[in-house]
C-alpha cells in the first residue's frame, strides 16, 4: 500500500530478509542533501547548535576532573561514529531495501539531524502541533515522520 | 563480598554490599535520562529496550518517568560501566549523565 493512504514507509520483508523503503526519489534526495549538510556541520563539534549531540557526561558541573575526561576519551569516538552514520545514511538513501544495521544506523543519524534542527529552531515541549512554516521546520517535520517510520519498523521485527 | 572483588563485568543491577567496605572510587554509579522537547516518546523506548534488553513494558515505564518526571534511572554500575552506558545513551541522543547512588 501507498505510504500516502496509511501504509508505511518502512517494513519488514521476510522474503528477501531486508527492510523495504517505500519514499519517492526526491525525499531520498533530501535525506542525502540533509545528512551532506550535517557532515558539514560535524566539522566543528564545538559548535552551539550541535550542543545537544554533546551532552556532559556528570550530572554534577563541579565534577570537572571525570567531566574532561570523558570528552578527551570519548569526544572524538562519538563525533566519528557519527560521521560514519551519515556517509552511511547519504550512501543508502536510494537504495529499495536496507539491512537491520543500517536501519538502526538510518534511525540514529535521523535523530542526530533532529536534534541540532531542533536546537536551531528552539524546539520547546508545547511547540508539537505547531505547523511548520519554513524550511528548516517543515525538515524537521518530515525526520519526526521517518525516524517514527523507522522505529515502528524496527519495533514489529525485531 | 566488596564490589571490588566481583568479576570484571558488572552485573546489571548492582548489590550493595555491607557499609564500610567501600572505598569512595568504588560507591556505585547510576546513569540517569533527563527529559527534552526533541527526542520521540517512541525512540527513547527503543533505545531503553536496545541498549539495555528492558522488556517493552519496562521500556515504556522508564520513557513515562523521564517525560512526566523530567527524568528516570536506567541504570547502576561501577564508574566504568556507568560511563560506556552514558556514552551509548549520547552515542543515540539522549541526554544522559551519571552521578553517585546515594
Amino acid at each position: 500500500m501507498s505510504p500516502l493512504f496509511g501504509g508505511r514507509t518502512i517494513t519488514w520483508d521476510q522474503k528477501s530478509g531486508a527492510y523495504r523503503v517505500e519514499l519517492d526519489d526526491g525525499f531520498r534526495q533530501v535525506i542525502v542533501e540533509l545528512m551532506e549538510q550535517f557532515l558539514e556541520l560535524l566539522e566543528d563539534p564545538g559548535a552551539p547548535v550541535l550542543y545537544r549531540l554533546f551532552p556532559p557526561a556528570y550530572s554534577d558541573p563541579a565534577d570537572i576532573q571525570h567531566q574532561d575526561e570523558y570528552r578527551r576519551l570519548m569526544q572524538d569516538d562519538l563525533v566519528e561514529r557519527r560521521r560514519a552514520e551519515l556517509e552511511l545514511v547519504a550512501s543508502t538513501a536510494r537504495q529499495s531495501t536496507l539491512t537491520e544495521d543500517q536501519l538502526l544506523a538510518w534511525s540514529r543519524a535521523i535523530n542526530s539531524v533532529r536534534l541540532a534542527l531542533g536546537t536551531y529552531l528552539d524546539i520547546r515541549e508545547e511547540d508539537a502541533e505547531r505547523v511548520p512554516s519554513t524550511a528548516e521546520e517543515s525538515a524537521y517535520h518530515w525526520l519526526n515522520y521517518l525516524l517514527e517510520e523507522t522505529v515502528e519498523a524496527l519495533s514489529r521485527h525485531t | 563480598m566488596s564490589i571490588g572483588s566481583r568479576a570484571s563485568t558488572a552485573p546489571a543491577e548492582i548489590q550493595l554490599p555491607e557499609s564500610g567496605e567501600l572505598t569512595a572510587a568504588d560507591r556505585p554509579w547510576k546513569v540517569i535520562v533527563w527529559n527534552d522537547p526533541i527526542n520521540l516518546m517512541s525512540y527513547v523506548t527503543f533505545v531503553f529496550q536496545k541498549l539495555f534488553g528492558y522488556s517493552h513494558e519496562k521500556a515504556h515505564e522508564l520513557m513515562l518517568d523521564v517525560h512526566y518526571k523530567g527524568k528516570a534511572i536506567v541504570s547502576h554500575g561501577r564508574r566504568e560501566k556507568a560511563e560506556l552506558d552514558v556514552f551509548r545513551l549520547h552515542e543515540h541522543g539522549l541526554w544522559a549523565t551519571m552521578e553517585h547512588d546515594s
